[in-house]
């Protein structure tokens, strides 16, 4: 191989005289660097196209202007080459760097654009046009370097043969490990990273056609440390910027023991998130908590008794506990949630505060911030409550899943007069229809009469309660006056299930089985 | 320059490299200590003259160890409305390996943790169950139903490999066709020998083992390892050898090579429950029994046998020798640690519940009684540590389970004592096990025994680190058990030898009462043992008793 390099680098010094020469055996490193930079560049394209399709959809659109603004920009970079006359080599290292920092930053840059400017189209296309530039420039002028080394039919095939493949390996690479591993962000920056060796490697390589070095190769490395602290800061960058892409404007967020609270702001109404899921929308939270609090109450005054001592399980955000005071004969709430930061936000962030009508700080509620599975366990057996109204997070996770246990049920129900009534918060039953129902069916395990109901929340879609009672009771026909969405005819309504929510066998959900998990995600899944 | 710039970086990296290096040997950043077991009492016992008793205080019966045999020994007697006698303890707290620990996290095991849900047919632990307040029902002819938050909640166990968790002790992540199928075809062999009956109708496998068939097929089993019973069978995936491996060490502190294939079957076959009962041939094999477990782990169970010898445990008092001045009397020699002072005891009857090695320090007799076979007793070091976090690790892949069990390590993972609390947020404590298989088991225990704190902490956070590469900033304490015997080992030919069998008979008035005697360190020995040697002292003693086994 070194021969017939040799001979090859003899040739080329027998066409062109007037150059230095290249030492010969460092040709096959340089075609290494096409295979390089032809994958970073591929890399930047597909980044830029499939974040395109994150952020404005219709990805058939964007990958197609992404594309096309991108190939259009190459002819224009090899078109340009011809302008670049002299030191080629330096030139050459300096488009490596400017590729590294453009590509590099791109996911970054366009996340933050589209989170902080009205302009992401125009920064997108800007940005692949520029990149695009700057790789058509790369391989002209690799070319025009090697070609005082390698005869010209080698070259050409070396290259673009070379050029085709790192494409390929790009192309794989990307959706099978790059951004199932790594994440757009960390993806374009480890690979303005590679352009930026490539640069730093190829002061070495094209040393004698350099001249002084040292310049350069501070450049190269002031590149290196910029691109390297991006990928070690990508983790809070990422968090950052996907929190930009919530709709609306931040208004308070944190970081608890527990969970990720971000609450957002925009076009009249307010949203909670937990973890990045939506717990309600000021515009029709009404609508959800009227339906988790009145039926319960509307069932027990059926029996002609009132409600005097009530517990909220899960609903830091007093918004439960808001519906709970209406009733005047209620005289003692116990709230039982987990996070402190949550309760704690609820009575002092004045959006929220203004919406529970601070809940929270009436004198007849009473805050434990417990696992309510904890806190039910080590309560008092004397202490009953003639309603419990149990809010908790879908039953995504274990330590979420075994609140909705025949344990937890039978639990409650110690702690629920005879006559009294729990209300739970019991996930879709369209989205997750047996899920929905193995609630149900977990509950009736523990003992309880059990009547599901269901009402359309918009921000959520179609949901579902289950009314439950340790004595069996009957459809609850009269609710309070003045409520938003509620009235007795729509209360009774809710009672009735149609054909592709209705009732589907299931199995009991228990702690040492945790089906509801299972199913739960099984279920979700399908509409994520 | 340029070089001389890159030697001197690189040189500074090695002193900052060497630094850090330092700081870490010279402490680790978090305390805790060894805790028992007493050796150098023990090692007293055998090997100096200890003062002996002149005086000795009348009791128709002596207990010698508070363990699980003592106190169901105790728990027997009591039952029986039988009060006149006492427990005499090594140890200032009672349990023995069952013992636990408990700070302002909460309570945890400092050994055995967990006991299957008992099957109607050993009567003994159903009726401690029901007696515990641990059963939702137990109705005649039917499996007696476990109340569901006394179970091991799901998920119950994970495993480490390839860099993240997975669900499940048997890794499926990677596994190939074969070792699919004969993952299959071990549990169709296991289902076999679990529904076999010899001519009386008795099982192959039963818990106890007391109840297990004697028949030479079966006891042929005893006379291999579980590797060489393997490998007839054509058995080759290295998954399912692991699998086997791993449940040889976690019950035995054994390996595939040094246990029996009779120990390592009954693991898999004792526990597996029958639909149909008294129909061998139409038998429909259920799951294996579910577990049930505690924070404290069997702590819950010392606690609850505790209360039987109310006033009658003494702990803190090691018994030095035994002696039988006339036919019918026997002299309990024992050493007060508190008072230092000898302590003597005159009695009808022994119980001696410790681990037999210690039998033949104290009741010189013994030798002549059984010249075979006494050295056929080996035991498995462990070393037991309890790890308080102050918060959890960060983990890729499955959630945080009941038993985590690391696929690329000696050790056995660690137990989440909080799991059972129902404790999913903030501090927990790990219990993690490192049991020492080697053949030799001597030098292991001296390997074990030369180890300091510092020593023991590296070994569980250096193992621990492949799976927590943050452990270390989540400890606030970490403290270390060193059990020297923490378990009889069941190695090929013990578990049916002349030895065990000769082991299990009265000597002059001195019944045995241990899981030694079983071969196998399960708390259903233990039990049942305590029950059968209080049961022959009451009858010795003229009481006409029913069984409680």
């Amino acid at each position: 191989m070194s021969d017939d390099m040799r001979e090859a680098g003899l040739e080329a010094g027998a066409v062109a005289e007037a150059v230095p020469q290249v030492p010969a055996l460092q040709a096959p490193l340089l075609f290494l660097s096409v295979l390089l930079i032809a994958s970073c560049g591929l890399i930047y394209e597909l980044v830029a196209g499939t974040l395109a399709s994150y952020l404005l959809g219709d990805s058939v659109l964007q990958f197609s202007t992404v594309i096309g603004v991108y190939l259009s920009a190459m002819g224009l970079g090899s078109w340009l080459s011809r302008y670049v006359q002299k030191g080629l080599a330096h030139r050459f290292v300096h488009i490596e760097l400017a590729v590294a920092l453009l590509g590099g930053l791109s996911a970054p840059v366009l996340f933050l654009a589209f989170a902080k400017t009205q302009a992401f189209r125009p920064v997108l296309y800007t940005l692949v046009g520029g990149i695009g530039t700057l790789v058509g420039l790369e391989i002209p002028l690799l070319m025009r370097i090697l070609r005082q080394q390698v005869a010209f039919k080698d070259l050409v095939a070396g290259v673009l043969t070379l050029d085709y493949i790192g494409a390929l390996f790009a192309s794989l690479l990307f959706p099978l490990f790059l951004m199932p591993r790594l994440g757009l962000v960390r993806t374009s920056l480890v690979f303005g990273l590679v352009n930026a060796l490539v640069g730093l490697w190829s002061t070495k390589l094209l040393r004698p056609l350099l001249g002084g070095v040292f310049l350069l190769r501070v450049k190269c490395l002031v590149v290196i440390a910029l691109l390297a602290a991006g990928v070690a800061g990508a983790g809070r960058f990422t968090l950052l910027a996907e929190e930009e892409i919530f709709q609306d404007e931040i208004v308070f967020s944190k970081t608890s023991a527990y969970q990720r609270i971000v609450l957002t702001h925009g076009r009249g109404s307010f949203q909670l998130f937990l973890n990045g899921s939506l717990q309600f929308s000021s515009a029709d939270e009404y609508r959800y908590h009227e339906a988790l609090v009145h039926p319960a109450f509307a069932a027990l005054e059926a029996k002609g008794l009132k409600a005097k001592r009530v517990l909220v399980c899960g609903g830091g955000d007093g918004l439960a506990v808001r519906e709970i005071l209406k009733h005047p004969g209620v005289q003692e709430v116990v709230l039982v949630d987990l996070d402190p930061a949550m309760t704690e936000m609820a009575t002092k962030q004045p959006l929220l505060a203004e919406l529970n009508r601070h809940a929270l700080q009436d004198g007849r509620v009473k805050v434990l911030n417990m696992d309510a599975m904890v806190a039910l366990g080590d309560m008092a057996p004397s202490l009953r409550f003639d309603i419990a109204i149990v809010d908790f997070p879908d039953p995504h996770s274990y330590s979420v899943g075994k609140l909705y246990t025949t344990r937890f049920y039978r639990l409650l129900k110690e702690h629920l007069n005879p006559e009294g009534f729990a209300s739970v918060q019991s996930t879709s039953p369209l989205m997750a229809r047996r899920s929905f129902w193995c609630i149900a069916a977990t509950m009736e395990a523990a003992g309880f009469a059990v009547r599901p109901y269901n009402l359309a929340v918009p921000s959520f879609g179609v949901w579902g309660f289950s009314l439950a009672s340790p004595a069996p009771f009957a459809v609850p026909a009269r609710t309070l006056p003045d409520l938003r969405h509620l009235t007795d005819e729509t209360m009774q309504s809710m009672f009735a299930f149609p054909k592709d929510m209705d009732r589907v066998p299931s199995e009991v959900n228990r702690l040492d089985n945790q089906v509801l998990v299972h199913l739960y995600s099984t279920e979700w899944k399908r509409w994520s | 320059m340029k070089r001389r710039a890159f030697l001197e970086a690189s040189a500074a990296a090695a002193a900052t490299g060497s630094v850090a290096c330092r700081r870490r040997r010279r402490g680790l950043p978090f305390d805790g200590e060894l805790i028992g077991p007493n050796m150098e009492l023990g090692h007293a016992m055998r090997d100096l003259q200890l003062p002996s008793a002149s005086t000795f205080e009348p009791v128709d019966v002596v207990i010698i160890g508070a363990g699980i045999a003592g106190l169901s020994a105790a728990w027997r007697l009591a039952g029986q409305g039988f009060k006149n006698f006492v427990v005499l303890e090594l140890e200032e707290v009672a349990g023995g390996t069952a013992r636990a620990g408990r700070n302002h996290v909460g309570a945890f095991p400092w050994g055995a943790h967990y006991i299957p849900a008992p099957s109607r047919d050993n009567p003994a632990l159903v009726r401690l169950f029901q007696e515990c307040g641990l059963l939702e029902s137990n109705l005649p002819g039917a499996e007696p139903v476990v109340k569901e938050q006394f179970l091991v909640r799901a998920p119950e166990e994970r495993i480490f490999a390839y860099g993240q968790w997975w669900e499940g002790l048997y890794l499926r992540a990677g596994a190939s066709v074969d070792d699919e199928v004969q993952h299959a075809r071990f549990f169709e062999e296991v289902n076999r020998l679990a529904s076999w009956r010899d001519a009386r109708g008795r099982r192959a496998f039963a818990i106890p083992r007391a109840k297990c068939s004697d028949d030479p097929e079966m006891q042929s089993l005893d006379r291999q390892t579980f590797m060489e019973w393997l490998q007839r069978r054509k058995f080759t995936s290295q998954r399912l050898y692991w699998m086997l491996d791993y449940s040889c060490r976690d019950d035995y502190g054994s390996t595939l090579e040094t246990t029996s294939a009779w120990a390592g079957l009954f693991y898999y076959c004792a526990r597996k429950q029958l639909r149909k009962d008294g129909d061998a041939k139409a038998a429909l094999l259920e799951d294996s029994h579910p577990l049930v477990a505690w924070p404290e782990g069997n702590g819950f169970m010392v606690e609850h046998l505790g209360k039987a010898c109310e006033g009658r445990l003494r702990t803190g008092h090691a018994v030095t020798t035994i002696r039988r001045p006339t036919e019918g009397v026997l002299h309990v020699h024992a050493f007060d640690v508190k008072t230092k002072a000898a302590v003597g005891f005159q009695a009808r009857k022994v119980i001696f519940a410790g681990p037999l090695h210690v039998a033949n320090h104290v009741i010189p007799s013994l030798w002549e009684a059984r010249p075979e076979g006494l050295n056929d007793f080996i035991h498995s070091p462990w070393l037991v540590a309890n790890l308080t976090l102050r918060q959890r690790p960060d983990e890729p892949g499955f959630p945080l389970a009941w038993d985590n069990v690391l696929r690329d390590s000696p050790s056995l993972g660690y137990v989440v004592a909080s799991h059972q609390a129902m404790k999913d947020h903030g501090p927990a404590v790990f219990t993690y096990y490192y049991p020492f298989p080697d053949a030799d088991v001597r030098a292991s225990r001296a390997q074990l025994m030369a180890m300091d704190w510092k020593a023991c902490a590296q070994l569980v956070v250096d193992d621990l680190k492949k799976a927590h590469p943050d452990i270390e900033r989540c400890i606030a304490r970490l403290d270390v058990m060193r059990w020297g015997h923490a378990m009889v080992r069941p190695k090929p030919g013990f578990c049916w030898g002349v030895a065990l069998q000769q082991a299990r008979e009265p000597v002059h008035g001195i019944h045995f009462a241990h899981t030694d005697l079983s071969g196998l360190a399960l708390f259903e020995e233990a039990q049942d043992h305590g029950l059968r040697a209080a049961e022959e002292v009451l009858a010795s003693l003229g009481y006409a008793a029913a069984s409680w086994r």
